[in-house]
């Protein structure tokens, strides 16, 4: 069957040559986009480029496609430090520490304890 | 837009000869069962490392070699709004190949080894992007059905357990609901346009419907080895499942419009379940190792992109600069 693309009809494309393998591959870096002013920069994920211009060219493209956009920005991937995945423990005992929690605090129950013993009745509500 | 991995035969004997430390893989498979995801640096089991691999680098040379049979029609749209439209989900498409490609990249396979394995045959791509668009009518079909059935496939797998793979999925899944109703659009506008028009979609949907049926792969009766892959959340629904899940949505609104498939056997059974004659998977098969109808100008048209590219990227290069893996 003759193509149908004109990519191969027009530029007569050999259709089975071998290819050199490449050696080109670019930086990595991380991108976040932020939605609008006073939000966070949240992180949607990574383009390859030579250089920060062309990242945040490749970034529009890549992550601002859809909705709103205020801004992005690029990390190069090797400049960003993370803990190991092995050391997840050390979070571990935050959600134990209760008294960092506003909830943690209850004194309405004392309160009205205090009002029966002292007999005071609420100088508000009637 | 993509339909089921390919396991090759000789691939599923891996999966169940690679040896791994039992207490981690046990610890690892509880993490799994309870919905935990997996994130790049966790410890994985080397197998569910090459499968998701192999999956997500196919997954992303569809939407890469997807693009193609679409490109060509962008220059013969026929009008302003549907060439709009449709340069539009191009580059979708190429975007969907990017995050996917990034989603492989932390599992340890750079984008330039990928490319390189496509455009060597050596990794697969979707078979349904190895037949002709022949008509405006088959980018009607294209758009409404094909990616219609890779919406299917794409919203169950982003229930999986790798966590860059589901984030990718998800962007993907939004992006595609678009193309899914501008094809339906186009199919719609067809099927009560003008006799011939009815004619031409009728038979782009006679030529499309058996790639259609071979999109979400080979039957369960003949797919030996997704019972592991289905515990470590890699595969997230049988093919069967998947296809008949297709074949009720969209038959109905294909019904509906007074179209017909080429399959007096296409029925829904009592138990639910969607009936078909057999689609000929030895046809699948040729295409997969192939011997489809433009498997051969596909791989051309990227080597050129590729080789047409490579003063540029040479240029861009920085000699002290290497690349490192993504993060996430």
């Amino acid at each position: 069957m003759e193509s149908l693309d004109p990519r191969i009809r027009r530029l007569k494309l050999p259709i089975d040559e071998p290819l050199q393998p490449t050696n080109s591959h670019l930086i990595t870096w991380e991108v976040f986009h932020q939605e609008k002013k006073g939000k966070q920069p949240v992180h949607v994920g990574i383009v390859h480029a030579s250089s920060p211009e062309l990242a945040l060219v490749y970034a529009k493209e890549q992550y601002a496609r859809r909705g709103k956009t205020t801004n992005l920005w690029v990390v190069k991937s090797s400049d960003v430090y993370t803990f190991s995945p092995e050391d997840e423990d050390i979070f571990e005992t935050t959600p134990e520490k209760i008294h960092r929690d506003p909830a943690f605090y209850k004194v309405r129950e004392k309160i009205e304890e205090y009002q029966k013993r002292a007999g005071i009745t609420s100088q508000v509500s009637q | 837009m993509y339909g089921n991995a390919y396991v090759a035969p000789e691939d599923a004997r891996h999966l169940n000869e690679h040896r791994e430390d039992p207490e981690k893989l046990a610890e690892f498979e509880a993490r799994i069962a309870k919905g935990e995801k997996v994130e790049p640096g966790d410890w994985m089991p080397a197998e569910y490392r090459r499968q998701l691999i192999r999956m997500i680098e196919q997954h992303a040379h569809s939407e890469i070699v997807g693009a193609l049979p679409e490109g060509t029609w962008i220059t013969r749209a026929p009008n302003f709004k549907r060439k709009l439209a449709l340069i539009a989900k191009v580059q979708d498409e190429i975007g969907h190949g990017q995050l996917l490609y990034s989603a492989a990249e932390t599992l340890g396979k750079t984008r330039e080894q990928m490319l390189d394995d496509l455009l060597s045959g050596k990794s697969k791509y979707s078979n349904v992007f190895n037949y002709p668009a022949k008509t405006w009518a088959d980018i009607a079909v294209i758009g409404f059905l094909v990616d219609g059935a890779a919406i299917v496939n794409q919203v169950i797998n982003s229930k999986g357990s790798y966590g860059p793979y589901c984030r990718a999925l998800e962007r993907i899944c939004y992006e595609e609901s678009f193309h899914l109703k501008q094809g339906h659009d186009n199919f719609v506008y067809l099927a009560t346009g003008t006799a011939k028009q009815r004619a031409m979609l009728q038979d782009a949907l006679n030529r499309w419907y058996r790639p259609l049926l071979h999109f979400f792969g080979p039957s369960d009766k003949d797919s030996l080895h997704t019972e592991k892959l289905m515990r470590w959340k890699v595969k997230m629904a049988s093919n069967d499942d998947m296809r008949n899940q297709f074949l009720d949505q969209y038959v109905p609104k294909i019904w509906e419009l007074g179209l017909t498939l080429p399959d007096p056997n296409l029925r829904k059974n009592e138990q639910g379940i969607w009936e078909f004659s057999d689609p000929d998977w030895d046809e699948f098969k040729r295409v997969i190792n192939g011997h489809g109808p433009c498997n051969a100008e596909r791989l051309a048209v990227r080597r050129y992109a590729e080789e047409a590219g490579r003063w540029v990227r040479a240029a861009l290069m920085k000699k002290d600069e290497r690349y490192v893996v993504p993060l996430a």
